[in-house]
């Protein structure tokens, strides 16, 4: 379950908006900790394509996961222009990899709407809303099933 | 916090605390009782303990406690004043007992009901021992709590409210028992950076202590020189130890000092007090004062004790730390029950914290090592000097940091004599536990994830390690069987040791039932340590018959886990007929580590110290074609595996040649070893240990992560685990390179 949806009807959320290639993505700013620049992280063996490994985070360990292979848009050629994104859920800390932040905006839960079932597109349990601004759309991510412990269950 | 509003809440913890304390205490006593080596002390300490509980649980109105330790403490008194003679059956009840109040205050503590059918049955046991003797009434004042009486002679008529001058008191001390101290400081003592407060705590630690402090000497302030040492002190000491043992304490000083000590016996004698070990005058001072007067003072000091013995006023005592000749009225002094240790309760979340910062800040101290190695300094420059003192004092913090977090393993060994006491009597054996090295510390998350594994293997030992009495007596052997249990520290790391003296492994049936249940191959052969290491497979249970004891089908497949989740390992070795023993290795601590730093295909890794036995260059010589894919080394007269570190952990494809490459021999459990290719060896160094676990779950082949110098993060590696899953391949390029990162 993202923050998002445990909030319920009450009024404004506000969102941190980034791009993964050429998308456009959301989070709630409530499970940001904190953006960073990319540093070069310490590949873990036997881990999944979209684990790209470790990075020290003052002191503490820092899994990253490159959210644009995750998402099966292929693997992210990452460079001094990329960005992590720190997100905390209940269990774990995490690092996301995109390819910039965009915006903050503060948005009614009425003007997210669910995303319709296409089940031919493997991100799409990725998405669990969706809503518009500025005519474009923007993809709220469900945070819990983008992150490794979760896939590591499946897997 | 709510509790801070209710003091009581806290005193309430810390009388458990200090029960746990006396428990222990308790504990010891009644072991060195059933060692047959008890004295009157060991009697009085068990006493004191049990009282002590007693008169703590009666504040706080636990009445269950207090009626079950006024019974105990009964018949303990009668062990004391010699109406009890103490047996086998006396002491296995004392050690039930002990086990009852451990669990009634417990119960108390945690305000969970205790079960009352057992603590009748003891009450009933200590009642039939209470009631063998013609028991006297029970005295009721302990010696060892009289308060000491002590005069205070004015040298005037006056017997009111002292408002003299301090420098004309002279408190003199009457004493029955105990040493008596004068030591007279040298200036030089101060000189040599010496305190005698220091000493004088130390003295404390050793038992009931009261200090006189003189300040006859001091001259006005106009002549006051500040680096000549005017004062002087008499100490009385009432201690268990031995004069050597107070002597001790002036060890560093004994040159720096005038020191007499008066034993027990010579202080109640009437004789003057003995003069000096040596000239009280230190050569390069021979005109201080204070010295001389001090002489005089210990021998009026003598005289005035036999005229007080007499009056016998109860006097002030100055006592540390206050300042000397105390004004207030005459209070009686009322000297601690136990021996005063100082120490501090710590919430160990706090300590954890500290563990982490200290581990942060030898990181730090690493990167600014880099930093200034990369600077290009010279090596005596302000910055490489102030580096190296930091690097000294990073250590130091560490290593101290460390000790606050080590326990001796004693509490964690009276546990399991309990469940020796237990078990054995639920299998109807006699078994005793020998303990060795009990003062061995370890760190204290080891010794509670110690407490399982160890518990099961105590067990073990006693359920299929010793034999029934019947079958020891046919072996000649005493009936009752030894469990021991044994603690040391062994070239960095912590060696445990449960052995028995019993029967030993029966190899056969074990073989046997692990055909029976599928876990080695019909008509394979095992060596006796191979079949000895089938009881680590999951699975695997002996005994015939399940008792209630072990063989619950969770066997030492677990403990195996238990301890290996510790960093541990353990290892069997039996002898037919006469015991086995297990033998478990674990790290000091689970916070720092001996590693080899090395690197792989670009990625640098640490491979913890204590896995690698050697390293080599191989030569084409070394290198043998074992299978298509797979190579052997030769390694003096055996074959061990080749492995590409790099290849098994999916940095790169295996190399074409492995003619001039490093390997590190790693030892596997079994004895085997397996080589590792490596790049290259770039250090061998402490590293902070940081979990991997709460971010990404295990990873095969990695224990867990640690911080470099630059800052980026390297991986421990868990050799053992790589070779597990390693598939071997060294010669064939395999299809998908996939270099992350």
């Amino acid at each position: 379950m993202t923050d998002t949806q445990d909030k319920a009807l009450t009024a404004e959320i506000e969102l941190l908006t980034f791009q993964v290639g050429k998308q456009e993505y959301a989070i709630d700013i409530m499970s940001v900790r904190e953006i960073r620049g990319w540093s070069k992280a310490t590949p873990l063996p036997h881990a999944p394509a979209f684990v790209r490994g470790v990075i020290n985070l003052r002191g503490t360990v820092l899994t990253i996961v490159d959210l644009a292979e995750r998402l099966g848009m292929g693997r992210t050629e990452a460079s001094e222009r990329n960005v992590i994104i720190v997100v905390h859920t209940g269990k774990e800390t995490v690092g996301l990899l995109v390819d910039a932040v965009s915006d903050i905006l503060a948005i009614n839960k009425s003007d997210l709407q669910t995303p319709p079932e296409m089940s031919a597109d493997n991100n799409q349990t990725f998405v669990s809303a969706l809503m518009i601004a500025d005519e474009r759309m923007i993809r709220i991510l469900a945070l819990a099933a983008a992150l490794p412990a979760e896939s590591m269950e499946v897997a | 916090m709510m509790d801070d509003d209710d003091p009581m809440i806290e005193i309430r913890a810390s009388f458990f605390v200090e029960c746990e304390e006396l428990l222990e205490a308790l504990q010891d006593g009644l072991q060195i009782m059933d060692d047959g080596q008890s004295d009157d002390e060991t009697i009085n300490v068990v006493f004191r303990a049990v009282h002590s509980i007693k008169g703590g649980a009666g504040a706080f109105g636990l009445e269950a406690l207090v009626r079950f330790a006024h019974q105990f403490e009964s018949v303990l008194d009668g062990v004391r004043s010699g109406n009890i003679t103490v047996d086998r059956s006396a002491i296995s009840v004392f050690f039930q007992s002990g086990d009852i109040l451990a669990d009634l205050v417990r119960a108390a503590r945690d305000d969970t009901p205790q079960d009352e059918t057992s603590t009748q049955a003891v009450l009933a046991s200590l009642e039939t021992i209470l009631g063998h003797s013609a028991a006297d009434e029970p005295e009721e004042v302990i010696d060892d709590f009289q308060p000491m009486s002590l005069v205070l002679d004015l040298g005037l008529d006056d017997a009111g409210p002292v408002d003299a001058d301090p420098a004309d008191v002279t408190v003199t001390p009457v004493f029955e028992d105990g040493y008596t101290i004068h030591f007279v400081p040298d200036s030089s003592l101060y000189v040599s950076g010496n305190e005698p407060l220091h000493l004088l705590r130390l003295l404390r630690e050793m038992g009931d202590i009261q200090v006189m402090c003189d300040t006859s000497s001091i001259p006005t302030l106009a002549d006051i020189d500040e680096e000549k040492s005017y004062l002087s002190w008499t100490i009385h000491l009432t201690t268990d130890e031995e004069e050597d043992a107070v002597r001790e304490v002036f060890d560093f000083v004994a040159d720096l000092c005038s020191l007499t000590i008066t034993s027990p016996q010579a202080g109640s004698d009437d004789t003057p007090p003995p003069t000096p070990e040596r000239p009280p005058l230190d050569d390069t001072s021979p005109t201080e004062p204070p010295l001389s007067t001090v002489d005089n003072q210990t021998t009026t000091g003598a005289t005035a004790a036999e005229t007080a013995s007499e009056q016998l006023t109860v006097t002030p005592v100055a006592t540390l730390p206050s300042a000397p000749a105390n004004q207030d009225p005459p209070t009686p002094t009322k000297p601690a029950t136990a021996k005063p240790r100082p120490t501090v309760r710590v919430d160990l979340e706090r300590i954890d914290r500290l563990v982490n910062l200290v581990g942060e800040l030898v990181i730090n101290q690493a990167m600014i090592s880099q930093s200034v190695a990369e600077a290009d300094l010279l090596a005596n420059t302000a910055v490489a000097e102030g580096l190296d003192e930091f690097m000294q004092l990073t250590r130091d913090i560490q290593d101290s940091v460390m000790m606050i977090r080590a326990q001796p393993v004693k509490s964690l060994f009276q546990r399991m004599s309990r469940i020796i006491r237990e078990s054995s009597s639920m299998i109807g054996k006699t078994v005793r536990l020998k303990t060795i090295g009990d003062e061995t510390e370890v760190d204290k998350t080891v010794i509670e994830r110690l407490a399982d594994p160890l518990t099961h293997m105590i067990r073990n030992a006693v359920d299929h390690g010793v034999e029934t009495p019947a079958d020891r007596l046919a072996a000649g052997k005493s009936e009752e069987g030894i469990v021991t249990l044994s603690a040391g520290h062994r070239s960095g790391r912590v060696i445990i040791e449960v052995s028995d003296d019993g029967a030993g492994i029966n190899r056969p049936r074990v073989l046997q039932i692990a055909l029976e249940k599928g876990l080695v191959q019909e008509g394979a052969q095992l060596s006796d340590a191979e079949i000895d290491n089938l009881l680590f497979m999951p699975g695997f249970s002996t005994a015939s018959e399940v008792s209630d004891l072990s063989g619950r089908g969770v066997g030492m497949d677990v403990v195996k886990s238990a301890i290996l989740a510790l960093g541990g390992r353990v290892t069997i070795q039996s002898e037919p007929g006469s015991g086995t023993t297990f033998t478990i290795s674990l790290p000091l601590t689970l916070a720092v580590l001996d590693g080899m730093v090395i690197d792989v295909a670009q990625q640098t890794l640490v491979v913890p110290l204590n896995t690698i036995t050697e390293t080599l260059t191989l030569t084409e010589n070394d290198i043998r074609a074992l299978g298509p894919e797979t190579s052997v080394i030769k390694v003096r007269n055996t074959f061990v595996p080749l492995l590409d570190l790099g290849a098994e952990l999916g940095y790169r494809t295996p190399m074409d040649s492995y003619i001039g490459a490093i390997v590190l021999l790693i030892a596997q459990e079994d004895g085997t070893h397996a080589a590792l290719v490596v790049d290259a060896i770039q250090d061998q160094r402490q590293v902070v240990i940081k979990g991997l676990q709460d971010t990404f779950g295990s990873v095969p082949g990695v224990a867990a992560a640690t911080i470099l110098g630059d800052g980026k993060i390297a991986l421990i590696l868990d050799p053992v685990d790589v070779i597990a899953h390693a598939d071997g391949r060294t010669r064939c390029a395999r299809a998908n390179l996939q270099l992350a990162g």
